[in-house]
């Protein structure tokens, strides 16, 4: 899996910028970023291009070629807005909204996050719970971990707007639902990991606690639940990455009242680009924010374990 | 787990009787008998409860019973025999109750499930060879998902679960059978023209790129940074925008896909040329072998792994794209299209039949390119052990 290099967003802001610019990951980053922003710019000229020249047409103007290219970059429902744009609607909609306004980018971006996070806290604790009886019980490694996995085969994504729709016909409704779609997503890294890691033990320090004649219940707490740790945060940032997409797709279906998927929906309702791009920048944003933070919670987790955290994760 | 140590602290009991699962069901089917199996309206319009068969119980028992006295294969068989008579014989008796279901028929339900959760707990505790645990190991989960139909079929029968909430897995069978033609055009359309060439498309995108961005650490070092936080992002949601780009046809499906799948190739192939240990790059070296030589004799294949773990996330990310991509609008064909407008008719049997052709869909697939894999990549550790 992708997961190793996730804690990228958060490796930026380490002090030591210009130290790491010249030998780090740092300067690489920002030329690739420029190099995509720069790519978004020409894209942007050349698909707005066609939807200009008829305007011109009509308006019978005749512009310069910067002129041209200023005012592809400044329509009004551009193809594709340029960054500027985005840029633009994202800082009215952010600083400039009150939050507890509908038109708030925050709000939206709030009303998202809730269920992601109730979503992802209840996957974590059913992935740790499945991961354990796993472990534990052989006839269950046999018989739930090949569908396990296979209930990923499974494009969840696709039918979770069903499922919302079925659980409101049973009167669940709100935060849980959506909260339940993350969690379907989630809680299979977390099984994986988690099965991976309360394995990870040294057969030697089994042993050792075969000797002391600890319980499975003592060996668990002391031996495989600490080992495990490494692993489960390893999970968990793939796991609430997950369930943050989860949460925009369950938004789909009710009606576009709010949240981020329901802003994607109507700026596709509407055709307003710039708004979509918004919301997808925000949901990038908060995806980036939520990896990052769970990558401070595991290095957290780990000095208290005592372990010393290297430079350069 | 905790069977050893268990052994040594209980006295009493002898050890081949120490089985709470059995114990278990025979006290529910003990408790079955004097509760009633069903209610079933009268002449008068009045609900009469209907006595718990009593040959069941009984047969039950002596199955749970001679199971623990036969720890040999004759046990397991007459497990098998025991709980499966009893689950079919109660799937027969279902639809003549459904909706009126008493609690004689749950708790007769739940101790034929625990033997058969005993069975297979005595399966996997088998060690055979070669060929036959491999068929054993093929036959636990398929029993383990045969119980999974069977229980959702109870309960939604039994319990009377509305139709439109959940279908019984009876219907969904029948339905499948009955609009063949229509999900097999619906597959063609999702799965042969929009995932397939999306996949292909996309996976070779972030192949190339990788082997481009080889040459050059520096774009190198910035790329995996940046590809595994775009695999963090919910890239799904430029499904809208590609619809008003491509149009309600298979291009924007294939643009979703292409876009989607893009990033874990491309981060998990440079990861995997990475992979090569110094010892052999020295060693290719001494041979005065060129870039390319190293890199299609050495890196390619020790890359391996890497790229085909990318290609089995893809598997499954190429077909949830592409489904979704198609709520936001299609042609009037294709799996997403059935699914929300056969859900918006309320033919929910319809919709758990494009469910199962895409799921049967995607495990295929994922399964054949982990065959693939396993063809190719024999000499990795993990194909090995």
């Amino acid at each position: 899996m992708t997961t190793d290099a996730m804690a990228s967003p958060s490796s930026t802001v380490r002090p030591g910028l210009l130290s790491r610019a010249l030998s780090g990951t740092f300067l690489p980053v920002l030329v690739v970023v420029l190099g995509i922003i720069a790519i978004w710019y020409i894209a942007a000229i050349s698909m707005n291009s066609t939807f200009q020249r008829s305007l011109d047409a009509r308006a019978e103007a005749t512009p310069t070629t910067i002129e041209f290219i200023e005012s592809t970059l400044n329509q009004e429902r551009p193809v594709l807005p340029s960054p500027h744009q985005v840029a633009e609607n994202l800082w009215d909609t952010v600083f400039n909204k009150k939050i507890s306004s509908k038109r708030s980018l925050v709000y939206h971006a709030g009303v998202t996050l809730a269920p992601t996070l109730l979503g992802f806290l209840m996957g974590t604790a059913l992935g740790i719970l499945l991961a354990t009886i796993i472990v534990h019980v052989l006839s269950m490694e046999k018989s739930l971990m090949p569908w396990i996995i296979t209930s990923q085969t499974i494009p969840i994504l696709a039918i979770a707007p069903m499922v919302i729709l079925v659980l409101d016909a049973v009167g669940i409704r709100g935060l849980l639902p959506k909260a339940l779609i993350s969690m379907y997503l989630s809680f299979f890294p977390i099984t994986v990991g988690m099965v991976k890691g309360l394995r990870s033990p040294d057969k030697m320090h089994l042993d050792l606690l075969r000797t002391y004649n600890a319980s499975s219940w003592q060996t668990f707490w002391k031996l495989r639940w600490p080992s495990s740790l490494p692993y489960l945060f390893t999970s968990m940032k793939v796991a609430i990455a997950i369930s943050l997409i989860g949460a925009i797709i369950a938004e789909l279906p009710t009606g576009a009242v709010a949240g981020l998927g329901a802003r994607l929906l109507s700026g596709s309702y509407y055709g307003q680009t710039v708004l979509i791009w918004s919301a997808l920048l925000m949901a990038a944003f908060c995806a980036a924010m939520l990896v990052a933070l769970v990558g401070v919670a595991d290095k957290w987790v780990r000095r208290r374990m005592g372990e010393k955290v290297e430079a350069g994760s | 787990m905790s069977d050893i140590t268990a052994s040594s602290k209980a006295p009493g009991l002898p050890e081949e009787w120490r089985e709470p699962l059995i114990w278990l069901a025979i006290l529910c089917t003990i408790t079955a008998l004097f509760l009633p199996l069903a209610f079933l309206a009268g002449d008068d319009g009045i609900a009469k409860p209907l006595r718990s068969p009593s040959g069941l119980c009984v047969m039950l028992i002596a199955g749970a019973i001679a199971s623990v006295r036969f720890q040999s294969w004759l046990g397991d068989l007459l497990l098998f025999l025991s709980s499966h008579l009893t689950a079919g014989i109660l799937l027969f008796m279902v639809p003549a109750y459904s909706g009126a279901a008493g609690w004689g028929f749950w708790l007769l339900l739940i101790s034929s499930w625990l033997l058969a959760w005993q069975l297979v707990s005595r399966l996997s505790a088998h060690r055979l060879e070669g060929r036959l645990q491999t068929l054993l190991d093929l036959a636990i989960p398929i029993i383990f998902g045969l119980w999974l139909l069977l229980l959702w079929e109870m309960v939604v029968v039994g319990a009377g679960v509305p139709f439109v909430l959940l279908p019984p897995p009876s219907q969904i069978g029948a339905r499948i059978a009955e609009s063949l033609p229509l999900l097999w055009a619906d597959f063609q359309q999702t799965f042969l023209l929009g995932v397939l060439p999306g996949y292909v498309i996309g996976c070779s995108a972030g192949f190339v790129v990788a082997v481009l961005v080889d040459k050059v650490p520096f774009l190198q070092r910035g790329l995996l940074p940046v590809g595994n936080m775009a695999s963090a992002l919910p890239i799904i949601g430029v499904a809208p925008i590609m619809v008003m780009w491509f149009g309600f046809g298979p291009g924007s499906k294939i643009a979703v896909v292409v876009i989607m799948i893009f990033f874990p190739m491309l981060v998990n192939t440079v990861a995997g040329f990475a992979a090569a240990g110094n010892m052999e790059k020295d060693l290719m070296r001494t041979y005065a072998a060129s870039y390319w030589q190293t890199l299609l004799k050495l890196r390619l294949p020790n890359a391996m792994p890497f790229i085909f773990n990318a290609l089995k996330i893809n598997s499954t990310l190429a077909l949830i794209g592409a489904i979704v991509a198609e709520f936001f609008g299609s042609p009037t064909v294709g799996m997403g299209f059935r699914i929300s407008t056969e859900f918006g008719r309320l033919n929910t049997d319809l919709v758990w039949a494009t469910i199962a052709v895409a799921a049967l869909a995607g495990s295929t697939f994922y399964g054949l390119i982990a065959l693939i894999e396993r063809r190719i990549t024999f000499w990795h550790p993990s194909a090995r052990g």
